[in-house]
């Protein structure tokens, strides 16, 4: 739709046709001259090639309808776009006493290779609220981006803290307007005015308030962990331990989930982010030392060749020195 | 299993294009030389034209003016007639304060008007109007806008 920044976009009256078949809406009428009825429609026509439109800001759809087609064509539908980098995580959240406990492992898949072995998936929301992403790390990482630049411009406005349930409610507003198609599932965790809070929010823009709760595709063994074990106002250092242990079981599980153990305590007092809290114990450890002395290698013969260059074509300019 | 797909889209879709402001061509088969782009826009079929290969093109085109509809009429139904219509006039008026037809302007007071100045989305980042890389001929552009052409 041939749409000029200008026009007032819900204008229906006075469309012009072209010979194309779309529809242009037309200019406002104070700025519009008298114009006659008839007018050369060839010249319109070509010169209307010309006239630019600028693109809807936001996302662009314009490629969809050739991604269709080329994936029926290659190969009768077997070949498939690329697939984005998923994180296939284990990311768990416990509320304790004096505040909340987040934890994640750092392993980001790409199909069956692991992507990533050190990757950060608990994500600054504000000084108070922090964001454990599972899903499309791309997708996870943008939105919460999203979520904390609208959170630090209210709160330079308003002069306030952001609580947790607006993070969440802005979350579920960006997540549903996109229906599933932004592949986020998130775990807010912060402390505010109100008290402890942990928030679920699914891609499609669920909410669910929970005093613990696991994501990912580990969450099946975190989960039984957690409900093993899970008492309302634990100590810190035996929340510590819980949601560790119940990270661990994601990682000895799933293959999606490994590597480190990241965790992250938000107090009233602050926020304390270790990263590593505890490294893998499958880290590589080489037995011996890999590599040849030179002269290893014996060499039997050498065989030099000169190559032979020919001039084929000089040409001299000479520079100006004025 | 294209059909089935296009089926259920068009039940849902059905009831979006009733209500929903009326688009007038999906997927415009004119490319830049006014005839049919077929490297990009594949064969020209009426099916490309009036449905939404992606499922998200419709809602997303009309989201902003569905949010506008919506507002407008619990404001209606709160306060009273004169309410929504003293903010469209509002709206009508910041449209109006533009740059040259080819220039891109910051849409200041439009912005401030709507709120959209205290906060950031996917139309703030994506596809930025001010950074487009392409940019209409001028006196072309001119020459529209005033009807000369």
């Amino acid at each position: 739709m041939n749409n000029f920044p200008e026009t007032c976009a819900t204008k229906q009256l006075n469309s012009v046709t072209t010979g194309h078949g779309t529809a242009i809406t037309e200019i406002p009428t104070s700025l519009r001259p008298n114009r006659s009825g008839k007018k050369n429609r060839l010249s319109v026509d070509m010169a209307l090639s010309h006239v630019f439109e600028t693109p809807v800001s936001g996302f662009n759809f314009e490629n969809s309808t050739r991604n269709i087609l080329l994936e029926n064509v290659l190969d009768e539908g077997k070949t498939k776009a690329p697939k984005p980098l998923k994180t296939g995580t284990t990311i768990a959240g416990v509320v304790y006493k004096n505040g909340v406990v987040l934890g994640a492992d750092t392993r980001a898949t790409s199909s069956e290779v692991v992507a990533d072995k050190t990757c950060a998936k608990i994500h600054y929301i504000a000084p108070n609220i922090y964001c454990c992403g599972a899903g499309t790390a791309a997708d996870t990482e943008k939105t919460t981006d999203l979520l904390s630049s609208n959170l630090t411009i209210f709160s330079m406005n308003s002069g306030r803290n952001p609580r947790v349930v607006m993070a969440a409610n802005i979350l579920q507003d960006i997540l549903f307007r996109y229906r599933g198609m932004i592949g986020a599932n998130l775990i807010l965790g912060g402390v505010d005015c109100t008290g402890n809070h942990l928030y679920r929010v699914g891609p499609f823009g669920s909410m669910d308030k929970v005093p613990y709760l696991a994501m990912g595709s580990g969450d099946l063994a975190a989960m039984g962990i957690l409900e093993d074990r899970f008492k309302v106002n634990m100590e810190v250092e035996e929340a510590k331990t819980l949601v560790c242990d119940a990270i661990h079981a994601g990682i000895m599980t799933d293959l999606g989930s490994g590597n480190n153990i990241d965790l992250c305590i938000i107090t009233r007092r602050g926020v304390d982010y270790i990263r590593p809290y505890q490294e893998s114990e499958y880290k590589q450890r080489r037995q011996e030392k890999y590599k040849y002395k030179p002269g290893t290698t014996p060499v039997l013969t050498e065989n030099i060749v000169p190559l032979e260059l020919e001039l084929v074509h000089e040409m001299v300019q000479t520079m100006e020195t004025a | 299993m294209d059909c089935i797909l296009f089926l259920q889209n068009t039940r849902g879709l059905r009831s979006q294009l009733k209500d929903s402001v009326p688009v007038a061509g999906l997927c415009p088969q004119a490319g830049p030389y006014g005839i049919q782009d077929t490297l990009r826009m594949g064969f020209s079929s009426v099916k490309n034209e009036l449905l939404p290969s992606h499922p998200l093109e419709l809602s997303e085109k009309n989201f902003q003016l569905n949010q506008d509809k919506m507002n407008f009429s619990t404001l209606r139904n709160i306060q009273g007639l004169h309410a929504p219509l003293k903010l469209q006039m509002e709206y009508r008026a910041a449209k109006q304060i533009q740059r040259l037809p080819f220039l891109p302007s910051s849409n200041l007071a439009l912005d401030t008007l709507k709120g959209t100045d205290e906060s950031i989305g996917f139309e703030d980042i994506l596809n930025d109007t001010a950074q487009c890389e392409v940019t209409g001929e001028p006196h072309i552009m001119t020459e529209y806008k005033l009807g000369l052409l």
